[in-house]
C-alpha cells in the first residue's frame, strides 16, 4: 500500500519526525475508518440494488398483497433510502445494529454469539495452521529440493486443490461414518461444555487447517529462499553458521514481512471465507447466518454481517501492516 | 400387502387406529377376514410403543431468520417444531385427509356452512399451568386474522367475518359458506397460545406434547415431554432435539453414522445410494406437492387452447417421475388435485405422451417456430433436467423448445408468475378448495396459469358451500376436467415425501397431509433400543 501524500500541517509533521513509528500506525488507523465507512455505503447501495426485497420474500408463494403491505409499512421500507442510511449507520457507530426483521431478534446479541463462534473456530484453526506452516516453511527450505521438501511440497498442494467442501465430506466419511470416532454434525450450542466443544469442531477445525496450510506454507518457503540467495545470507554461510540456523536467525526474520501479510490475509479467510465449511459440518457461524439472511433479504443482518466482514479484514491488514513495519524498519521513512 | 393396508397397519402400530375401526377400512379394501385379523395383530404386537429415549431429528429448512412466533412459522424447520410444543383446534386424519377433532373436541354447521359452532375441549392445560379457556381460542384466531396481521394463515382465513365466545362454544361466521371451514383450521400456524399469544407471541407456551427448553433459530431447538399432556396416543420419546441441516450430504452423513434418527429431504438423485447403508429406512409418503409447468392462458402463443393441449400431450410422465423424481412420485393428469384429497373425482382418464396427437394439435394450433421455456434449479429439485426432458418429448413431436436457464435468486419475483411458460411447483393445499382457489381462480393474486373462466368460478363457489358430499364431488369433477382439457398447467408428476430414518425408529405414520408425517413426526414414533 502506498502512503497518502504527507500532510503539511506543522503539528503533523512534527508528530511525524519525532515518532514515526505512531504517526505510521495513526496513519494507517484513520485509513481504516474511512475504508470501512466506504464500504458501509457500499454494503447499504448493494443490498438495496439487488431484486426482490424483504416482505416478498420472506412470505414467498404465501404472500397476500395485504401481508406485504403490512410488513412494509412495519418496517418504515417506504422511507427514502438516504434517510434509513444515516439512521442505520448512526445506530451501528454504537454497537446497535437493530433488530432482525425476519426473526425479531436483536441483531447485536445474535452476532454475538455467532461471531464468538466464528471466531473460536477461527481461532483454533489459527493455532495450529500458522505455527505448522511456518515450521514446514523453514522444514522444506531446509530440505529443499530433497525429499522432505518434495513431501511437503506434494501434500499441501494436493490438499490446496481440493475444494474446501469435498475435504470437509471426505473426513466425515472417513472419521464419522467408518470409523465413527469424531462428532458430526459440529453443531455447537450455549450449554455445551469446553472439552465437547473442542470435540465437536475437530473435523471442520481440521478441514480449515488443511486448505489454509499450504497457502501460507508455500509462502513462508518462497519469502526464505528469495533471502537466502542474497549476499549476507552467503556471508553466514561462509562464516561457518549451521544450515537450520542460519535460516532461523537470519533470514526467517528478514521474510517476515511476506509471511505476516500470507498469515493475516489467511486469518481473514478463517473468519469470513468458511461459509461452505460452516454449512457442511452444520456449524452455527456467521457464515450460515449472513446466507440465511441473505436469502429473505433480512437487511439488518446482512448490512450487520457485511460490515463486521469488512471490518475483521481491514483489521488484519491493518496490524499485517504495522507488523510489517516493525519487522522492517526501512518502510517506516518512505523515500 | 398393497399401500392402503401398509398405512393401515402403521396406523394401528401408531395406536391411531382401533381394531374395529381398522377390520373395516382392512376389509372394504379387500382383504379378507382372517387375512385382516392377522395382519392387525401382528401390527399391533410388532409395534406396541415404546415409551422414552432421546429422539434426534436432522431437518433441512432452518434459517437464522426462523421466528418463534407461530404467526411466523415458514420452515420446515419450524413446522415441526410448532407440531411438538403446540395443538390446532382442528386436526387431519392421517390417511383420508378429513378433519378430525383436536383443542375442538366436535363441530357443527349452519345448514348454509356459513356459521360454524366448535365445542372446545375442558381440561387442557398449557405448559404454565394454566388451563386452556375460550378466550384463548378466539383471541388467537383474532390475531391470525387481524387484517394488520402478517401471519402466513390470513390468506386461509380471510372469509371469516366474525369470531366470539359462546358459553364455551367458538361460534365462526363467514362471508360465505365453506364445507372445509374445519380443515382450515388444522393449518399449521394456528398454535391456540395463552391470550393468542398477543402478550408473548415468542413465549412458545402450548398444549402440546412436549415443552421447548431451548431454541437457537436455524441451529438447533430442545424439547422435555409436557407430563400433563391431555392426550396418551402421542409423545413417546422423552425428549426431543431439532438440528437444522441445511447441506443435504450433512444430512445423509449425519443419518448414516446413527447420529440422528430422522431426516427429511432425501434427494431423490441420492436415494438409491443411502438405501445401502444397513441401518437406514427411506420413508416416502405420496403427497400433494406438484411440479408444473405453467403456460399463461392469456398470452401468445399459449392464448391457444390447441397449443396447450399440444404442449400437453407433448409430456412424458412417466419417463419424468423415474428420471427426474427417481420413480418417488405418481404421474399428474394436468389438474392438481391427487387420490390424497377427499373428494378426489375418480375414473378421469390418464393422460398419456401421444407426439401423434401433440403433433395433430401443433399443426392445427397454427404456431410455427420454437416456444421459449424458462427454468431454474429453484422452480423444483431437477428443474433444468426436466425442462431439457421435456424440450427432448417434445422433439418427437415436431415441437421446438427453447430452454432458458434463469439465475435461482428473485426465479420467484421475475419469472414465476410473470413469464408466459415457466416451471414451478406447488406445495398442495389441505382441500380441492384452496388449492383453486389460491391457483386457479379468475381473482386468485397465485393464478399463475392466468385461468380465466366464470363458469368455473362459479362451480368453485357452489362447491364451497355445498354440504352434500355426492353432488359436492360431481362438481370437484367438472372442474378437474375443465382444467385438465382447458387450462394451462401441464402437470407431470406429484412428487413424493422421501425422509428417511433409522431402523431404531418405530411408528412412523406416513400422512398425505404433508411433508413428515405433516410435521409431526416428532411427536408420534417411538425409539427401539
Amino acid at each position: 500500500m502506498t502512503n497518502p501524500a504527507p500532510s503539511n500541517i506543522l503539528p503533523g509533521l512534527r508528530l511525524r519526525q519525532r515518532f514515526p513509528l505512531l504517526a505510521l500506525i495513526l496513519e494507517r488507523f484513520v485509513l481504516s475508518i474511512i475504508l470501512l465507512f466506504a464500504v458501509s455505503i457500499l454494503i447499504f447501495g448493494g443490498l438495496e440494488a439487488l431484486p426482490g426485497d424483504f416482505a416478498t420474500t420472506y412470505l414467498g408463494q404465501s404472500a397476500t398483497p395485504q401481508a406485504v403491505a403490512n410488513i412494509r409499512q412495519d418496517l418504515g421500507l417506504n422511507r427514502p433510502v438516504t434517510t434509513r442510511y444515516v439512521e442505520w449507520l448512526g445506530n451501528a457507530v454504537q454497537g446497535d445494529f437493530g433488530t432482525s426483521w425476519a426473526s425479531k431478534n436483536s441483531v447485536s446479541e445474535q452476532i454475538g454469539k455467532r461471531l464468538g463462534n466464528s471466531l473460536f473456530l477461527a481461532g483454533f484453526a489459527a493455532v495450529i495452521s500458522v505455527p505448522l506452516a511456518v515450521g514446514l516453511g523453514m522444514l522444506s527450505v531446509h530440505f529443499r529440493n530433497r525429499l522432505p521438501d518434495k513431501i511437503i511440497n506434494v501434500i499441501s498442494l494436493a490438499a490446496i486443490s481440493l475444494p474446501e467442501f469435498f475435504i470437509g465430506y471426505l473426513l466425515i466419511l472417513v472419521f464419522a461414518v467408518k470409523l465413527g470416532m469424531a462428532t458430526f454434525p459440529a453443531t455447537v450450542y450455549d450449554s455445551m461444555g469446553f472439552v465437547e466443544r473442542l470435540k465437536a469442531i475437530a473435523l471442520p477445525t481440521a478441514t480449515l487447517v488443511l486448505v489454509v496450510l499450504a497457502h501460507m506454507m508455500r509462502m513462508t518457503r518462497a519469502a526464505i529462499l528469495s533471502v537466502m540467495s542474497s549476499a549476507y545470507m552467503e556471508t553466514a554461510e561462509l562464516k561457518g553458521l549451521g544450515a537450520f540456523r542460519s535460516i532461523v536467525k537470519h533470514a526467517a526474520p528478514n521474510a517476515l514481512a511476506p509471511i505476516i501479510n500470507v498469515v493475516a490475509l489467511n486469518l481473514a479467510y478463517l473468519v469470513v471465507g468458511v461459509v461452505v465449511v460452516e454449512v457442511v459440518f452444520v456449524y452455527p457461524g456467521m457464515g450460515q447466518y449472513m446466507v440465511d439472511a441473505v436469502t429473505v433479504r433480512d437487511m439488518p443482518v446482512v448490512q450487520a454481517c457485511g460490515l463486521i466482514f469488512a471490518a475483521v479484514y481491514i483489521f488484519l491488514n491493518m496490524i499485517a501492516d504495522i507488523l510489517a513495519i516493525v519487522a522492517n524498519p526501512r518502510l517506516r521513512h518512505p523515500r | 400387502m398393497n399401500d392402503y393396508t401398509k398405512y393401515l397397519a402403521s396406523r394401528v402400530t401408531a395406536g391411531g387406529l382401533s381394531r374395529r375401526e381398522f377390520m373395516g377400512r382392512a376389509m372394504a379394501a379387500g382383504i379378507t377376514l382372517a387375512v385382516a385379523d392377522k395382519l392387525f395383530t401382528e401390527s399391533a404386537e410388532a409395534a406396541e410403543p415404546k415409551r422414552g429415549g432421546h429422539l434426534k431429528l436432522g431437518l433441512e429448512g432452518g434459517a437464522a431468520t426462523d421466528s418463534k412466533d407461530p404467526a411466523k412459522f415458514l420452515s420446515q424447520f419450524m413446522f415441526c417444531v410448532g407440531r411438538c410444543w403446540g395443538d390446532m383446534l382442528v386436526e387431519s386424519d392421517p390417511l383420508t385427509g378429513a378433519a378430525v377433532p383436536a383443542l375442538a373436541e366436535s363441530w357443527e354447521p349452519s345448514k348454509d356452512a356459513v356459521t360454524w359452532t366448535f365445542k372446545i375441549r375442558k381440561g387442557v392445560k398449557f405448559h404454565d399451568g394454566k388451563e386452556l379457556t375460550i378466550d384463548d381460542v378466539v383471541a388467537t384466531l383474532k390475531r391470525h386474522t387481524d387484517k394488520k396481521s402478517e401471519s402466513g394463515a390470513l390468506g386461509v382465513l380471510g372469509s371469516i367475518k366474525e369470531i366470539k365466545a359462546d358459553g364455551g362454544n367458538l361460534v365462526l361466521t363467514l362471508s360465505e359458506g365453506n364445507a372445509d371451514m374445519p380443515l382450515l383450521l388444522s393449518d399449521y400456524h394456528l398454535v391456540i397460545q395463552p391470550n393468542g399469544g398477543v402478550d408473548d407471541p415468542l413465549a412458545s407456551i402450548g398444549t402440546g406434547p412436549y415443552k421447548l427448553t431451548s431454541f437457537e433459530a436455524g441451529v438447533r431447538a430442545t424439547f422435555e415431554k409436557n407430563k400433563d399432556d391431555w392426550r396418551s396416543d402421542r409423545g413417546y420419546v422423552d425428549s426431543i432435539e431439532v438440528i437444522g441441516m441445511n447441506d443435504a450430504t450433512a444430512r445423509i452423513a449425519a443419518l448414516s453414522s446413527g447420529q440422528v434418527h430422522y431426516i427429511n429431504r432425501v434427494d431423490p438423485k441420492t436415494v438409491n445410494l443411502l438405501k445401502r447403508a444397513p441401518n437406514v429406512e427411506i420413508l416416502s409418503t405420496a403427497g400433494r406437492g406438484h411440479y408444473v409447468f405453467i403456460m399463461h392462458c392469456d398470452k401468445a402463443p399459449f392464448d391457444n387452447n390447441d397449443l396447450r393441449l399440444a404442449l400437453k400431450y407433448a409430456m412424458d410422465r412417466e419417463t419424468m417421475v423415474q428420471k427426474i423424481l427417481g420413480g418417488y412420485g405418481k404421474v399428474g393428469n394436468d389438474f392438481p388435485i391427487n387420490s390424497t384429497y377427499a373428494l378426489f373425482p375418480e375414473g378421469i382418464e390418464q393422460r398419456v405422451y401421444d407426439p401423434d396427437k401433440a403433433a395433430f394439435h401443433y399443426k392445427k394450433s397454427g404456431h410455427s417456430g420454437s416456444v421459449l421455456l424458462r427454468t431454474s434449479e429453484v422452480a423444483f429439485p431437477g428443474g433444468v433436467d426436466a425442462a431439457v426432458l421435456y424440450q427432448e418429448s417434445c422433439k418427437k413431436a415436431g415441437i421446438e423448445i427453447e430452454v432458458k436457464r434463469e439465475p435461482g435468486d428473485g426465479y420467484w419475483t421475475n419469472v414465476w408468475n410473470v413469464q408466459p411458460f415457466s416451471t414451478s411447483y406447488w406445495g398442495g393445499r389441505p382441500t380441492q378448495d384452496q388449492m383453486y382457489s389460491t391457483a386457479y381462480l379468475s381473482t386468485a393474486d397465485w393464478n399463475d396459469t392466468k385461468f380465466k373462466r366464470p363458469d368455473f368460478d362459479k362451480l368453485l363457489l357452489a362447491a364451497r358451500s355445498e354440504l352434500d358430499e355426492a353432488k359436492r364431488k360431481d362438481m370437484y369433477r367438472a372442474m378437474a376436467m375443465m382444467v385438465r382439457d382447458e387450462g394451462g398447467v401441464i402437470l407431470p408428476m406429484f412428487n413424493d415425501f422421501v425422509n428417511a430414518s433409522t431402523k431404531q425408529v418405530k411408528g412412523y405414520v406416513h400422512d398425505i397431509g404433508n411433508d413428515m408425517s405433516n410435521g409431526y413426526v416428532a411427536t408420534r414414533v417411538w425409539l427401539d433400543a
